[in-house]
């Protein structure tokens, strides 16, 4: 009996339905943070922040190269977990935030990718070198654009999703090795400017707006899966009959 | 500010082709990534809808709707 109340928070936890439900009025809170903390970060980081001794303007890249990365590589982790925990407790809800980030993923170590390679032209004078950490980069995107590919090879939804979350699992090995490449290996790529444990290699006034960025971007990513998941959670329940009421609701209302 | 007119913020001596690039192409896959997931949404109430109440939302649509949404699953 007591197991049973431990685990119905839980199970809710998981419900599509109490997802949907709950997030319903986080979104234009979310929204208006992230777009507010994205614009101040863009504009303070693109022209007031004092250009680089060494690089001048092109270091201004950094404002969107660091923070895409960051998440690119967060949200790995976070696709992971959630598949391992869609796996191991069967919560539907669990394996459609892994789809969702899988997307997102995606696109922002695209941006990582993309930035980095406009970056590198005026900085090392080539737009790609095959260094470590671009190489594993690169292998991250095809991980993120694995896992969205792998769902259409299968016709029955709930193997898609298992073999997903597996091969998400299994790619989680080359995440430690990116954060870890410009250590182990003498690369082009600079080391990273931004570490938990010391301070920021980074004067004050160029480090601010980064802040602002990565903050933004963090609240820009809650923001994407939560939209993202909201969608897969109405063709996916579209049968239920919360949804029907809700969509029943709507157009009572018009 | 670091720049003295636009002119000069949108040159950033030279680097900005470099610089505005990445914020262009980053800008517009970051609004993608929000107008997908809204459309989608908006796309399965439609169609939850015109199963609610075929007679009245089919009449409205018509068959292009029907058309498009087979197209995009």
């Amino acid at each position: 009996m007591k197991l049973n109340r431990q685990w119905t928070w839980f199970h809710r936890l998981g419900s599509p339905r109490w997802f949907y439900q709950k997030t319903q009025c986080w979104l234009p809170w979310l929204g208006a943070i992230a777009a507010i903390l994205l614009v101040t970060g863009l504009v303070w980081g693109l022209a007031f922040a004092p250009p680089d001794a060494r690089q001048g303007n092109s270091f201004r890249i950094i404002y969107l190269h660091v923070p895409a990365s960051f998440l690119a590589l967060a949200g790995y982790y976070l696709m992971a977990i959630a598949g391992a925990v869609g796996l191991i407790w069967r919560i539907k809800l669990s394996f459609m935030l892994m789809k969702s980030a899988a997307t997102i993923g995606a696109a922002l170590t695209f941006i990582a990718l993309f930035t980095g390679a406009v970056w590198g032209k005026p900085t090392w004078g080539a737009y790609w070198v095959w260094d470590a950490r671009i190489t594993s980069m690169l292998i991250l995107l095809f991980l993120y654009l694995g896992m969205l590919v792998l769902r259409h090879a299968f016709t029955n939804h709930e193997s898609a999703n298992k073999a997903s979350a597996i091969l998400g699992l299994v790619g989680t090995v080359n995440v430690p090795i990116i954060y870890k490449s410009v250590d182990w290996w003498q690369t082009l790529h600079q080391p990273a400017t931004i570490k938990l444990t010391s301070a920021p290699s980074m004067h004050p006034d160029m480090f601010a707006p980064l802040l602002v960025m990565i903050l933004g971007f963090y609240c820009f990513y809650a923001l994407a899966l939560i939209l993202f998941t909201r969608a897969e959670i109405l063709e996916r329940e579209r049968r239920a009959s919360w949804v029907r009421e809700l969509v029943a609701e709507k157009q009572g209302g018009l | 500010m670091q720049f003295d007119n636009v002119q000069q913020l949108l040159v950033m001596d030279g680097h900005g082709v470099y610089v505005w690039s990445a914020v262009f192409v980053s800008v517009c896959v970051l609004i993608g990534l929000i107008i997908r997931p809204l459309r989608q949404h908006r796309r399965a109430i439609k169609k939850i809808a015109r199963e609610l109440n075929p007679k009245k939302t089919g009449k409205l649509t018509g068959n292009s709707q029907e058309a498009s949404d087979a197209s995009n699953t």
